[in-house]
């Protein structure tokens, strides 16, 4: 480090251990290095066991995405055998899927990103009074209500799938629970309190009007609940500028049913969207702690390099779709799914304003199809079929966790697990630089951040960290 | 009482957990307590340098620590250096800080299976060298040596669970604030008595189910979860089915197996976690206070008396056969 840089850590407010180095020049950001100093070995542990361990083991990578660790895993296995879940079983895994990843964006929303806001960097603001009264960490009204509105929601959870995190409720053929009329009316009334939680509270509107949103300028305008003061803040602030990403985004689809995904898959690059194929990824190993050559997952391996040798800088691997980078997370989910709003903001490129509002619009859209899957509960009907897996196969599991696209790729072999990769949404987005050099989507959102006089931990640079809503424990797992 | 909390070698996912407290909420109910936390990783609002200079002074002693909150487990490796995770922005591991720490705490509490014993994080091969704060596995003596006692003379508390319950947690810090919890309190493997003298099994659903050995076959299916799925529910410590989790949920009301995941070493029960090892057709692992002659007989005679509503719920995913309501007499 030369004496312009600052090493940024403990960072915290993100789920997980994080540290930034950055150099500094002009008061701005001139490079980032971003170190995921955390390696536990996820992959090589579950190579030799039995592939239905991954349901058990696979969950507690991440006590925040458990529920997508678990679908990509239940995914992974069904593909690998050939099937598809029972359609209601499938119908209650997106339900339990939903309901993590709308609490993920609730929990990020008010106790990981606005208590920022609350910073007495901000005092003078004509919005800091306001900010510290609902936002301040730990203390605030938001958070408290917040809190409690999200583990209400997680009744549903307990209800079908018995706790969270860390389920086995979700299986390749199904779920474990069959729900009762009873249980669909208890959901339905979870549910109906929820939708009361975020009218009065997070829009101060209808959740469809939030919906109903098609340009970055009526985004601007909205002053209702604290959905408003965060567009109040981010007009002020010029949030909409700060921290822009790669410009190509890329969904795996969430919550498959059938052959359909509620929000579909994709590639957004310029303007339009492309399908995606996954042979197209390769995860790139130059600047990472791994051993080993640069591979597709379903060839890949994980060797930690014990000497931490350089250039490695971090434990994430690098993973790259067709050599280039892309950034994940309910904003690209929102824009591949060809959301007016969310295409309108992407004209200029994603920044901490869009990747917030592209999970405000995922929470009000989110709370719209738990209600439809909730309906569509059918008692009668039939939630788990038994599944025999081969004694040799590949499966690949895709799936978008709150915070972006998480796969899982499994080799069975003689009965085992012979192979398991995963790349999890933080992986892409926080990945250290490839063999090119180019950084990944986080450490090209750092620069030209502004560093004011004094600062060590630069409030720009936390901004942009958290915009991400980055799950550090899933990045190497 | 003042709480450092750190996020070593886990998922994060007790701290996700404990945030479903309710009523009231994890906050205002620690507030209420007199319980503050000088800094957790996942709430607070210092970041970065603020953070160093708390750290320094707590370990200066600067600043009295009341309790040391570990929550993961501690990475040893790579070659005992615990350089597997290095606390961000320290240049020093997660193991150094510690060990360093610890001895300032008047309480040392191990959050999670992954802190108590390792946990999930030392599955397989370990391949990063996990251990928990103060036990390997069944071990004691792990990151901190087994004679370890904090100031207050107690050793590392450990809420074990996987994840813990959000009231397993709250619980034991304002049972430590009100100064209600000495050391038999705590069970042979250093676990909170008020939730580890209960078993799994108690308040369980498929009670009934398991009172005749009316088995589930597969996965969804209502009767008892021991004889082929891997339930450890008669051997688990646990409220689990007393309290509830996230309203009235748990793992057997939810049909799939306990798999004892508040004790050490559950991550490697030398089976797949879903399926009862058997040695000639008997299940490995009956209920440990009971004598193996005495169960096999009692099950023998209550199979033989399963009445068919029992015996047909027990391999449906609904019920089936409904009780039958007596008849008045005439």
């Amino acid at each position: 480090m030369s004496a312009g840089d600052l090493l940024v850590g403990p960072f915290n407010r993100v789920e997980g251990d994080l540290e930034v180095r950055l150099e500094i020049e002009d008061a701005r950001v001139k490079a980032a290095y971003v170190n995921s100093p955390l390696f536990r070995g996820f992959e090589p542990m579950l190579l030799g066991k039995s592939p239905m361990d991954a349901l058990t083991i696979t969950p507690r990578i991440c006590g925040i995405c458990s529920i997508s660790q678990s679908a990509a895993a239940a995914q992974a296995l069904a593909n690998a055998a050939g099937i598809q879940p029972t359609p209601q079983g499938a119908l209650i895994a997106a339900l339990l899927h939903g309901v993590e990843n709308m609490c993920d964006h609730l929990t990020h929303f008010n106790l990981f990103f606005m208590p920022d806001f609350a910073r007495p960097g901000y005092a003078g603001r004509l919005w800091h009074e306001r900010a510290m009264a609902r936002f301040t960490a730990m203390k605030g009204s938001a958070l408290r209500q917040a809190t409690e509105a999200r583990a209400q929601l997680l009744h549903i959870v307990g209800l079908l799938g018995g706790k969270w995190p860390h389920t086995l409720a979700i299986q390749p053929g199904g779920v474990t629970r069959a729900p009762t009329a009873r249980d669909r009316i208890r959901i339905g009334s979870t549910l109906t309190a929820f939708r009361r939680y975020l009218e009065d509270v997070v829009f101060g509107a209808p959740v469809e009007a939030f919906i109903e949103l098609t340009s970055t300028n009526e985004l601007r305008a909205w002053t209702r609940g604290d959905a408003g003061l965060f567009i109040e803040i981010a007009n002020d602030l010029e949030l909409g500028r700060m921290g822009i990403g790669p410009g190509r985004y890329m969904s795996f689809g969430a919550y498959p049913q059938g052959n359909a995904r509620s929000f579909g898959p994709g590639v957004w690059e310029d303007g339009s969207v492309r399908p995606l194929d996954t042979a197209d990824i390769r995860e790139d190993l130059s600047h990472a702690w791994m051993l080993g050559e640069d591979a597709h997952p379903t060839r890949g391996q994980t060797a930690p390099d014990e000497d931490m040798s350089e250039p490695g800088y971090s434990w994430c691997k690098a993973p790259r779709l067709a050599g280039q980078t892309v950034e994940t997370g309910a904003f690209a989910r929102q824009l591949v799914d060809g959301h007016a709003l969310a295409n309108d903001l992407a004209t200029q490129g994603s920044s901490v304003l869009a990747r917030v509002a592209g999970r405000l619009l995922e929470i009000a859209r989110t709370q719209l199809l738990l209600e439809r899957w909730a309906d569509a509960i059918v008692p009668e009907k039939r939630f788990l079929d038994e599944v025999t897996l081969p004694n040799h196969g590949e499966g690949e599991g895709l799936v978008e966790a709150a915070r972006g696209s998480l796969g899982h790729w499994l080799r069975i072999e003689e009965g085992r697990i012979a192979g398991y990769q995963i790349i999890a949404p933080t992986t892409w987005n926080f990945s250290p630089r490839d063999g090119d050099g180019t950084p990944g989507p986080l450490e090209a959102a750092l620069v030209g951040a502004k560093v004011e006089p004094g600062e060590d931990t630069p409030l720009a640079v936390q901004h942009i960290v958290r915009s991400f809503d980055p799950c550090m424990v899933c990045t190497v797992h | 009482m003042n709480v450092l909390w750190l996020q070593s070698a886990g998922c994060g996912g007790c701290t996700m957990s404990l945030l479903c407290a309710e009523g009231p909420n994890v906050f205002d109910l620690l507030d209420g307590a007199g319980i503050e936390f000088l800094w957790h990783p996942a709430l607070s609002e210092a970041t970065g340098g603020e953070v160093l200079s708390l750290l320094g002074a707590v370990e200066s002693g600067e600043i009295p620590l009341d309790i040391l909150a570990v929550e993961g487990s501690i990475l040893t490796g790579p070659k005992g250096t615990g350089r597997f995770h290095m606390l961000s922005g320290t240049g020093r591991s997660m193991l150094d800080w510690v060990k360093s720490l610890a001895p300032k705490a008047q309480h040392v509490m191990a959050v999670g299976t992954c802190a108590t014993y390792g946990g999930i994080t030392s599955a397989g091969g370990n391949p990063a060298s996990a251990v928990g704060v103060q036990y390997d596995g069944h071990h004691r003596g792990g990151a901190l040596p087994a004679e370890f006692c904090s100031r207050s003379g107690l050793p590392v508390i450990n809420v074990a669970g996987c994840p813990t319950h959000p009231d397993w947690v709250t619980e034991t810090l304002l049972l430590l604030a009100a100064g209600h919890l000495e050391a038999e309190a705590l069970d042979s493997l250093g676990r909170p008595r008020f939730y580890a003298d209960h078993l799994v099994h108690h308040a369980c659903p498929k009670n009934e189910y398991y009172e005749y050995k009316a088995s589930a076959q597969s996965l969804s299916q209502l009767g008892c979860m021991m004889e082929h799925l891997g339930c450890i529910g008669t051997q688990a410590v646990g409220d689990c089915n007393i309290r509830g989790w996230n309203g009235d949920g748990s793992c057997t009301r939810a049909g799939y197996p306990c798999i004892n995941c508040t004790a050490p070493e559950f991550e490697e029960p030398n089976h797949p976690f879903t399926e009862t090892p058997k040695f000639a057709g008997i299940p490995v692992g009956l209920p440990t206070d009971m004598p193996k002659a005495w169960f096999m007989a009692l099950a023998s005679l209550s199979k033989a008396a399963t009445p068919k509503r029992i015996e047909e719920n027990a391999v449906s995913d609904r019920i089936t056969v409904p009780p039958q309501v007596k008849a008045r007499k005439p």
